[in-house]
């Protein structure tokens, strides 16, 4: 029976959703392929969250639960997800396209020597082989793409793949593997802006800001609303590159593409990199005093008004919302 | 200290993408500008002032078409020392790991060297993949999308972007590293480097030079249609005045979109 094998990242001893994600999307192929879905586990104590990855659909967990394995390392990762590959000589390897697995994968595919899709939005199985859809030039334009030979190996996006229906009865077999666990670079200090937030690219609502806020000082006002719909924060590359907020926060072609639910565009005209960057979200709002802004051509709701005089409101009625609904 | 910098020359990211005749591309002709990858100047930036402060020498190296010579002439105008031009067919008709294959060979002729320094994405392709290639052909640690480096003997401490916030990392020399929006400013080439770089050299190298036989650069991923994004449905404007806006909104993110 052919494989397809996934990437479970876990952070802090648990599963990124967007790990799930990918499980969810490879036992929905595994039908279309005819294939079993093994998932890779790396670090220690990582065991225990097996269960939860068999109950999103894996049939095998190859756990690399070396001690050395605790902190992210591009090396010794790629060398154990390496080991994994060679040993389970997979169909399809498909990893999530976080921060950690746009670093991790194409080491991984160099040294396995297997063709790589980056950034993929949807998969299919088309005559036992995979077919998959992936944004250019940050959304301006969609490719299909294909694979020849195998492993057939790709990153997804967070946040575009459904998550299943996790089901407690289901089992997977565990194995352990084991890697050298040495790495030339690694991590000497995790910055303190790491806990605890929700990165752009995963989050299900963002809340972005533009120059029509005039100035930084306004800036609170976004967050405000950010806030208030458990948004994160985005911005402009306008408002970046004046340096009122990190550059983290950008979204567009040269910061980050996303795919919320909802995104808000507060002041942002919408110039054509930017919304390179965001189109793709669900539902867009925008909030503009320029009715000819071009990101009223991309929202599916608008507001024509003063951000100064709609954000408060807003932030007011989207906490009355979320207050009433506990 | 000699620094191997990888560009690529892209379209402006201002550029209105159509697609090409045959369908699985862009069309080239439609593209009005080109441009060094954006990703790819922090690169050269950063080796330069790496360079300015510690000494030694910066090549820049690039894989495409005749016009790809452009992005080096850049680079060099910026003040890289010399440069390196992958140019042959099958290359360009190649994919991500074919190319980093051929770019690999072309840095090898370069060694030693301490540092290969690329943007963290070539903008168009969107792949990210590059650095992690070269990193691992090369066998050279990696540590990717950089927001700071300080070289101190030996090794390079790197300030990286991970999800939802930063990390310290640290790697022997040599190594690769890839830069992210944030390490520096880049400079603009004057016209005095400009005219300077028209006299740098520039190496051309095709497969037979870099003894890199066909079979390994032929494509294991294609592209084969590409398409524009569907429109979007026109937009609905809320009317009345901002109190009634915002809670007719919200009334309808709930109700009609379900996203809140």
């Amino acid at each position: 029976m052919a494989t397809i094998l996934t990437f479970a990242e876990q952070r802090d001893g648990k599963l990124r959703r967007a790990s799930l994600e990918v499980v969810s999307e490879a036992r929905r192929l595994a039908g279309g392929l005819g294939a079993a879905v093994t998932t890779v586990l790396i670090g220690p104590g990582t065991e225990s969250l097996a269960g939860e990855l068999a109950s999103y659909g894996s049939d095998r967990v190859v756990v690399f639960d070396d001690a050395a394995l605790g902190a992210y390392a591009t090396e010794a990762y790629a060398r154990a997800l390496s080991q994994a590959i060679s040993d389970a000589r997979p169909a399809v390897v498909l990893l999530p396209f976080t921060a950690m697995g746009k670093d991790l994968a194409p080491r991984v595919a160099a040294g396995v020597g297997a063709g790589l899709a980056s950034d993929c939005v949807a998969l299919e199985a088309k005559g036992g082989k995979l077919v998959a859809r992936r944004p250019m030039y940050a959304g301006k334009a969609y490719a299909t793409v294909e694979w020849a030979g195998e492993p057939q190996m790709a990153t997804l996006r967070p946040n575009v793949f459904a998550l299943g229906q996790p089901d407690a009865s289901r089992k997977a077999e565990v194995v352990k593997g084991s890697a050298p666990a040495s790495s030339r670079a690694k991590v000497a200090a995790v910055g303190a802006s790491a806990q605890g937030k929700v990165p752009l690219t995963e989050a299900q609502i963002i809340v972005s800001g533009g120059r029509g806020l005039k100035g930084p000082e306004n800036f609170p006002l976004v967050e405000a609303l950010a806030e208030a719909m458990g948004a994160a924060v985005g911005a402009s590359r306008a408002v970046v590159d004046a340096g009122w907020v990190d550059h983290q926060m950008q979204v567009g072609q040269t910061g980050k593409t996303v795919s919320p639910s909802l995104y808000v565009a507060c002041g942002i005209s919408g110039a054509i990199q930017h919304l390179a960057g965001m189109s793709s979200s669900k539902v867009i709002v925008a909030v503009n005093k320029d009715a000819d802004a071009p990101i009223f051509k991309v929202a599916d709701y608008g507001i024509l008004g003063d951000v100064f005089e709609v954000l408060p409101k807003l932030t007011e009625a989207a906490k009355a919302h979320f207050a009433s609904r506990g | 200290m000699k620094i191997v910098v990888c560009v690529k020359q892209v379209p402006d990211t201002e550029t209105r993408v159509k697609i090409a005749a045959s369908g699985s591309a862009v069309s080239e002709a439609d593209v009005a500008s080109w441009i060094v990858s954006p990703y790819d100047e922090f690169a050269i930036e950063e080796a330069l002032r790496i360079k300015e402060a510690k000494g030694g020498e910066v090549v820049v190296v690039t894989a495409g078409p005749d016009r790809a010579q452009a992005a080096l002439r850049t680079g060099l105008a910026m003040g890289a020392d010399s440069a390196v031009h992958v140019k042959d067919p099958l290359v360009d008709a190649s994919d991500t790991l074919g190319t980093a294959r051929a770019l690999a060979a072309a840095i090898r002729t370069l060694a030693p060297f301490d540092l290969v320094l690329c943007g963290q994405q070539g903008v168009g392709g969107d792949n990210s993949q590059m650095p992690g290639l070269l990193a691992e052909l090369l066998d050279l640690p990696q540590v990717t999308v950089a927001v700071k480096i300080e070289l101190q003997d030996g090794k390079a401490v790197v300030e990286r972007e991970i999800d939802g916030g930063r990390e310290t990392w640290e790697t022997p020399l040599p190594a690769l590293v890839s830069a992210q929006k944030g390490l520096n400013e880049p400079r603009y080439a004057s016209l005095k480097g400009i005219m300077a770089a028209k006299k740098k050299p520039i190496q051309v190298l095709d497969l037979a030079a870099l003894g890199v036989d066909a079979a390994s650069v032929a494509p294991k991923v294609s592209v084969t249609a590409m398409e524009l994004p569907p429109a979007r449905p026109a937009v609905r404007m809320i009317e009345g005045d901002p109190q009634t806006q915002a809670k007719e909104l919200v009334r309808l993110l709930h109700e009609e979109a379900k996203v809140i």
